[in-house]
């Protein structure tokens, strides 16, 4: 795989940004000068803001999959720590594979919302230099996946639905992964989650990273944010394989067809949730919103399908996705 | 896939020599081939194509094919340097298959079974759709029909052009096997060299029984994916039957040559047979003995070769 790109504020995948973010500091500092001033700047900080819009709905709308990919890994995006802190009304993080380690790269946890009440798991990518450390960057271990599983056969018992938060790059490819079976762990995981006898909405929040987001990603339910994507392979991953040169990636994204319309396309998910005007990472409310919205909405749906139903439409939904020709 | 050869032919003449990938020893065609692709001196396990693989492992002419007419298809019209749907019309004439997957019902020792065998040869083994589907019809035909699944995996993971639809068939196939294991079905795995990436993450790895062939690389992520990430050279063994045998990965290591008799054993305990007798090796069909000829003289590569490059 590729190093990533050097860190500056506005990486070069993001360039489309650069003309936004003028506009925005140009407002901003209108702004400043009009409180301190008390000049007349109304009409023109309108116009401005006018211009804004317009301009970031049309960057916005003509984004290529890999700028997308691009704002799916954006500093700024609410994370699976973001949506528990401004969705949930209670939270109760638990811990550990009961075997191994906790694993901070996946989140567990019991959690209520309004009057719903349901088991989270959410890949955790981490907000500081440190957080991302200790989380690894939302790459998960083996006991992620474990602990992911003990404490969803706790919420079946409990009768809790589970929502399911994905963001990572992948699982995590290392010695100590490998030693302790992270290819059994997540086929484990992928397997029982089709015979967990609660209804599970899974919600692409940034990256969908191949087997380690399907490893938390078998559900009734599978949305995706607008500039979210769910890829087989990471486009740089891919573009080192068969472009032989890891550059390619925007041409590996693009082929790849990742973003949440073409995998509805595809009908590999059943929705794409759309973020508000210029991507989750300017308005993480609006997104956290939106979100939330959602998975009420699937929820209350789903409670009303008696269990047998429901684990075989879970089968149904995934058995129908790639139908070859002449079958 | 730089890490699997099928025994490349060397320049030599009508191709009569093998080079082991293992030992370097130099192996005689015919005889290579009946001892079914192992180095004879060191004993590596060289990939087996999948025909190959069922002849080994079927009782003759048990073996009736299913679901052949799936077809994989070009839904994201995927380029890389060739348009896949080419790429897919190329691999089909040149391998004569369909796609990487042959399954069909047999007979081993005379115990039923179903058997589906990937084949390396078609795009590195790679699963997409038809891989998913034939595994998934597989265990569901296993599953209604009472017949314990043997899966020979044999792959370098997901294929990447068919993109998140490949994906998608670890849960098609996961979600077959937990209907299989639902209705009370046998089913043993059997990983030859390589089962990496999606498939090793997927059905491989939920069957009943794991085992494994000598010095085959199993894993999750590619070995150099793993070097490339930790910055560290790879402990030696890593990630070959061996070590996942010494981590408690998997059942058991059995070697190519006794897999029939194993295999055989194995479905006899599934099946409230005598294990003893599926176990004893039937009697060998007495091949003419091979005359190996002086194994020719290999030139020593030359020093300094790869400096003179500009």
């Amino acid at each position: 795989m590729s190093e990533a790109a050097p860190r500056s504020p506005v990486p070069d995948a993001l360039a489309f940004e650069r003309p936004l973010l003028e506009l925005e500091q140009k407002i901003k500092e209108l702004r400043s000068l009009a409180s301190g001033t008390h000049l007349e700047l109304a009409e023109e900080i309108t116009s401005l803001e006018d211009r804004l819009r317009r301009q970031t709905a049309e960057v916005y709308s003509q984004l290529s999959p890999w700028e997308r990919v691009n704002v799916a890994r954006h500093a700024e995006r609410p994370l699976t720590s973001d949506y528990v802190q401004m969705m949930l009304d209670d939270f109760v993080e638990l811990h550990g594979d009961r075997v191994f380690g906790d694993d901070r790269a996946i989140l567990t946890g019991l959690a209520t919302m309004g009057s719903q009440r349901f088991l989270l798991v959410g890949h955790r990518k981490g907000k500081t230099v440190k957080d991302r450390l200790a989380c690894n960057f939302g790459c998960a271990h083996p006991e992620g996946y474990r602990k992911a599983l003990q404490k969803m056969r706790l919420a079946e018992k409990l009768k809790l639905p589970i929502v399911t938060f994905i963001n990572t790059p992948g699982a995590y490819p290392g010695i100590g992964a490998e030693e302790r079976g992270q290819a059994a762990a997540i086929a484990r995981n992928i397997m029982e989650m089709f015979e967990i006898k609660v209804p599970i909405v899974c919600i692409v929040i940034g990256e969908g990273g191949s087997g380690g987001a399907l490893g938390i990603g078998v559900g009734d339910r599978i949305g995706v944010l607008e500039n979210a994507y769910y890829s087989v392979i990471s486009p740089e991953g891919c573009a080192a394989i068969l472009w032989k040169n890891g550059d390619k990636a925007p041409e590996a994204a693009e082929a790849l067809k990742l973003t949440g319309k073409d995998l509805l396309r595809l009908g590999l998910i059943d929705k794409v949730i759309d973020e508000p005007l210029g991507g989750a990472h300017r308005d993480a409310r609006g997104t956290v919103d939106r979100v939330k919205a959602q998975i009420v909405e699937w929820l209350t749906e789903l409670g009303q399908v008696p269990v047998e139903q429901l684990l075989e439409q879970r089968y149904v939904k995934f058995r129908g996705m790639g139908v070859p020709l002449g079958a | 896939m730089a890490w699997t050869r099928f025994g490349k032919k060397k320049d030599m003449p009508g191709g009569l020599w093998i080079k082991c990938e293992s030992c370097g020893g130099m192996l005689f065609r015919k005889e290579f081939e009946q001892k079914h692709r192992v180095c004879g001196s060191c004993g590596y396990h060289f990939t087996l194509p999948g025909r190959e693989r069922i002849a080994l492992t079927a009782d003759p002419g048990s073996f009736e094919e299913m679901f052949q007419p799936l077809m994989p298809v070009d839904r994201l019209g995927f380029n890389d340097k060739v348009p896949y749907d080419q790429k897919l019309k190329l691999t089909q004439e040149k391998t004569g298959e369909t796609d990487a997957l042959i399954a069909g019902t047999a007979t081993i020792k005379g115990i039923p079974c179903m058997l589906a065998v990937m084949n390396f040869q078609f795009l590195g083994g790679s699963m997409g759709m038809v891989v998913g589907e034939k595994v998934a019809r597989a265990a569901e035909h296993a599953a209604a029909r009472k017949l314990p699944l043997i899966l020979f995996a044999c792959s370098g993971g997901a294929r990447m052009h068919e993109g998140a639809v490949s994906l998608m068939q670890m849960a098609k196939t996961c979600g077959a096997l937990a209907l299989m294991h639902r209705a009370g079905g046998f089913s043993i795995s059997v990983m030859t060299h390589p089962t990496t990436g999606g498939v090793t993450a997927s059905f491989a790895s939920v069957c009943d029984l794991l085992l494994a062939e000598p010095g085959a690389l199993i894993g999750f992520a590619g070995p150099r994916v793993i070097a490339t990430t930790i910055k560290k050279e790879l402990p030696k063994g890593f990630q070959r039957s061996e070590f996942l045998l010494e981590k408690g990965q998997i059942d058991r290591i059995v070697q190519r040559a006794q897999m029939r008799d194993e295999l055989a054993r194995f479905l006899a305990y599934g099946t409230g047979r005598d294990p003893v007798a599926a176990f004893k090796p039937a009697p060998q069909a007495t091949h003419e003995p091979i005359e190996v000829p002086p194994a020719p003289v290999e030139e020593k590569p030359k020093r300094g070769k790869k400096s003179k490059k500009e």
